[in-house]
This record gives C-alpha cells, sequence and structure tokens, in this order.
C-alpha cells in the first residue's frame, strides 16, 4: 500500500487544522515542528515519547550549555563561503548570492560563530554516496560551504541555485529547493539546524518537511526574500535570508575565570 | 518575512528547526571530530554507544554533538576544532595539543559511536557532565541530552536535574563505565530505556 501525495495532503491538513484549533483554543504559538510529525515518516520511530525535562537556565548561571564551542579563523579558509570556487571548473546552474544576519531572540547580533551549509547541485543531486537520485553529479560541486559570521553578525555565500528533487517519502515526493544551514550561537542552548527556501516554489503544499512547521508565519521564516541590491552584475542573483536563533542565552558576556 | 528589524521587536522571531536530513556528510563531520582530548593527556575518557530508535534499531546517519568543560570545569575557549588546511581546502583537523571542549562524530553504519575527550571537571552546583546534541533525519529538530559520569555518587546525588527525574529514568542520563576511564552511552529516541532528553527555558 504506497501512500499517495493525496493522503499525505489530507495528514498535513489535518495537523495544520489541529494547530490552528489548539491556538485558537489559547495555546501558545509554535515556532519550530512537532518531533512527532506523521506527514514525515521518517519521524515515526526517532522522536521521544516522554515530554522533554525542562532546566531553567536562570537558575544557574555556571551551566556549560550556556556557552558554545568557538570557531575562529583557522576553522575555515578564505574561499569557504564559495561554493563556486572549490573546483578547478565552474559549475553549472544559475549563481546566487545568499546573505543574512545571525541574531539572537532579542536581535543581537551573534558574532564570529560558524555557519555551514549544504545543498543540492542545480540538478537536484547531492554529491553522497547514498544518494539514488539519477540526476547529474557536477564534478565541480559539492555543494558545501563554511564561513564565520562578522561584526555585525553577517553571513554571505556564493554558489548556485539548488535543483528541487525526489525522495521516498510517499508517492511522487518532491522537496522544494533548499539549502541546509547549520548554525551555532553564543549558547549550545542556541543551537540551530535548518533549511532555508526559495520565494514562489509550487513545492511547498505538497512537502511534509516544510509543513512541519505548522504555523503559517513561522514557515514563511524559512523562505529566503529575492533582493535585487545583492544580485551581483553580470554575475548572481540574490537573495536575503535572517537567522534567529531560539534557545536561552547568558546575560553576561565573559566569565571572570 | 525573512528580513529581521532589531528595531521591530514584532519581527525578531525565532527561525524554525528543519531536519539535518541524510546527506548532510560532506559538510559537518570532520577528521578528527570524535578526538576531543589533547594525544596523551592524563584525564581522557573514552565514550561509546549506539544511537537507536523506537524499534530497537540503530541508526546509521545519526550526529552527535559533544560539549563539555575542562577537567577543571573551565568552558574551553579555544578555536581550532576543525582547521582547514589554505592550500588543499581540506581539513587539517585538531592539533593534538590545545583541547576545544566540542567534538562532532556520526554513528556508522551499525549506528555506533565512539568519542575520547577529557574527564570534564564539576560546575556550579552541578555533577560533572557533558552536554549532548543529537541529529538525525526524521528528527525535525535536534535533541539535547547530557552524559553524566559514574564514579562519585554523593556529586550525583546532589546534581540538581539528575534529583529531579523520574528516579525510573536517572539511569539513562549516566554512562556505564566499562573499563578504567572507559564507558558506554547509549542514546534511545524512542520507547523502553527511552534516554531523558532536555529543554532549555
Ligand atoms: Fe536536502
Amino acid at each position: 500500500m504506497t501512500l499517495t501525495q493525496r493522503d499525505i495532503d489530507q495528514e498535513i491538513a489535518a495537523e495544520h487544522a489541529a494547530y490552528d484549533k489548539r491556538v485558537a483554543d489559547g495555546a501558545p504559538r509554535e515556532h519550530h515542528p512537532r518531533r512527532d510529525y506523521a506527514p514525515y515518516r521518517s519521524s515515526t520511530l526517532r522522536h521521544p515519547g516522554q515530554p522533554l525535562v525542562a532546566i531553567d537556565v536562570s537558575k544557574d548561571p555556571e551551566l556549560v550549555e550556556l556557552s558554545s564551542p568557538a570557531f575562529g579563523e583557522r576553522d575555515i579558509t578564505e574561499i569557504d563561503n564559495d561554493l563556486t570556487r572549490q573546483h578547478t571548473g565552474e559549475p553549472i546552474g544559475e549563481r546566487i548570492t545568499v546573505s543574512g544576519r545571525l541574531l539572537d531572540r532579542d536581535g543581537r547580533p551573534v558574532r564570529g560563530q560558524l555557519v555551514e551549509i549544504w545543498q543540492a547541485n542545480s540538478a537536484g543531486r547531492y554529491a553522497h554516496r547514498r544518494e539514488q537520485h539519477d540526476a547529474p553529479l557536477d564534478p565541480n560541486f559539492t555543494g558545501v560551504g563554511r564561513t564565520l559570521t562578522d561584526t555585525e553578525g553577517r553571513y554571505s555565500f556564493t554558489t548556485v541555485q539548488p535543483g528541487p528533487y525526489p525522495w521516498r517519502n510517499h508517492l511522487n515526493a518532491w522537496r522544494p529547493a533548499h539549502i541546509h544551514f547549520s548554525v551555532f550561537g553564543a549558547a549550545f542552548t542556541q543551537r540551530l539546524v535548518t533549511q532555508m527556501y526559495f520565494p514562489n516554489d509550487p513545492l511547498f503544499p505538497y512537502d511534509p518537511i516544510l509543513q512541519s512547521v505548522t504555523d503559517d508565519a513561522a514557515r514563511q521564516r524559512l523562505i529566503a526574500t529575492y533582493d535585487h541590491d545583492l544580485s551581483v552584475p553580470e554575475f548572481s542573483l540574490g537573495y536575503h535570508w535572517d537567522i534567529v536563533l531560539d534557545g536561552p542565552h547568558a546575560t553576561w558576556l565573559e566569565e571572570g575565570r | 518575512m525573512t528580513r529581521i528589524d532589531p528595531d521591530r521587536p514584532e519581527t525578531v522571531r525565532p527561525t524554525p528547526s528543519q531536519t539535518v536530513g541524510p546527506f548532510y556528510g560532506h559538510a559537518l563531520p570532520f577528521p578528527g571530530g570524535g578526538d576531543i582530548a589533547p594525544l596523551g593527556h592524563p584525564d581522557t575518557v573514552t565514550l561509546q554507544g549506539y544511537v537507536l530508535d523506537g524499534a530497537g534499531d540503530p541508526l546509521p546517519d545519526a550526529l552527535l554533538e559533544l560539549w563539555g568543560a575542562d577537567p577543571q570545569g573551565r568552558v574551553p575557549r579555544t578555536d581550532g576544532a576543525m582547521r582547514r588546511d589554505p592550500a588543499t581546502g581540506g581539513f587539517l583537523g585538531r592539533n593534538g595539543v590545545e583541547f576545544t571542549g566540542f567534538g562532532r562524530v556520526q554513528t556508522d553504519a551499525n549506528g555506533h559511536w565512539y568519542a575520547r575527550t577529557l574527564r570534564p571537571g564539576a560546575r556550579g552546583r552541578s555533577a560533572p557532565y557533558l552536554s549532548v546534541c543529537v541529529f538525525a533525519r526524521g528528527l525535525l529538530h535536534h535533541l539535547y541530552t547530557r552524559i553524566y559520569l559514574p564514579g562519585d555518587e554523593a556529586a550525583l546525588a546532589a546534581d540538581p536535574l539528575l534529583s529531579r527525574v523520574d528516579p525510573e529514568r536517572r539511569a539513562t542520563l549516566i554512562a556505564v563505565e566499562e573499563h578504567p576511564a572507559a564507558y558506554r552511552f547509549d542514546i534511545r529516541l524512542q520507547g523502553e530505556g527511552e534516554t531523558v532528553f532536555l529543554e532549555y527555558q
């Protein structure tokens, strides 16, 4: 019994309606997906059944989770944020520039922290051995980048527009084009791994991973904005995407020892 | 939308989490990711275990991050865990001398992981522990847990978290000593023996 897109569409609609009802009944808005989001079938056996145990960080400023690993100039090379220059030739595809700021929940810039990205090539193929999609590999594109945020929390990558790709969640499942992001904050509690999407992708309503964010406004925050000022003449199209880290952080800056 | 204006707090809303997916392999793991302890350091401990799903099957595609204090309980401020080679663009790896406190390991095809790090020292009122962040395909939002090391029962009994969790589940947070300074810590995402996972508020 193969699941069809229609089956998944119905599940997505039911989850969305259930969320809207919870909010209408006074439940708080949810910024993140629930881990037990059934339309994404891989989640079925991989989410905890017990509630998470809450830790109030204000009770103990010494928690190691209130600090974060340090990364520095040694951990990146100068062109790690340019995915089009990692091989001898040019990758195939439309060049894009993706730029934005990394902020904490109070809107303060997160400085000098590591941002890592990975993505499919312009044909929708990952340079990963386990990837079974038969779209062509691009010998000039691995699809991996990293950078450190600057003093204003800014990051910038040059890459090519990733293609959408099929996967096996259900029959005719396609992921909208996206770039995976991994970011660190000032505290380990702010760790975030997410995906950035491109405006107006017709695949949005069909994708259980994007739709796992059931709050409409929160889901919009995963979609970059086309920004003509970021487009580089004769070179690339620009997308702007700001990232806000959730999770508590220390209100003090340095410990005195 | 995705342009945040810090002067308008109503636009400062968290970016939602999404799964790490199955294809992070070229991006996130790095050589020596689990070799956190400087070479030959006398306070080195070995940690290893499996990551298991709700059916008891191992995850061949989980990614763990470890973050811990040094043996004196100090937070490392040292970068260089994933030093890069400017000539080749490859990884140089750690220098074997400095302690960054940060590790990143993938499970192998058997769902097994290992790391060598320094025995963490105590901080504040907590017993010594390592913070762990779990990522995997199928996990829409990462999970935090802690690895406490056995031995000092008084410190464990006084720990603010351990003294609060369901006694039946407390053991899921404490590694098992298999040899001197060698510990086993399995992570069960769901079902019987489910690991205690944490959220910070
Ligand atoms: Fe992907």
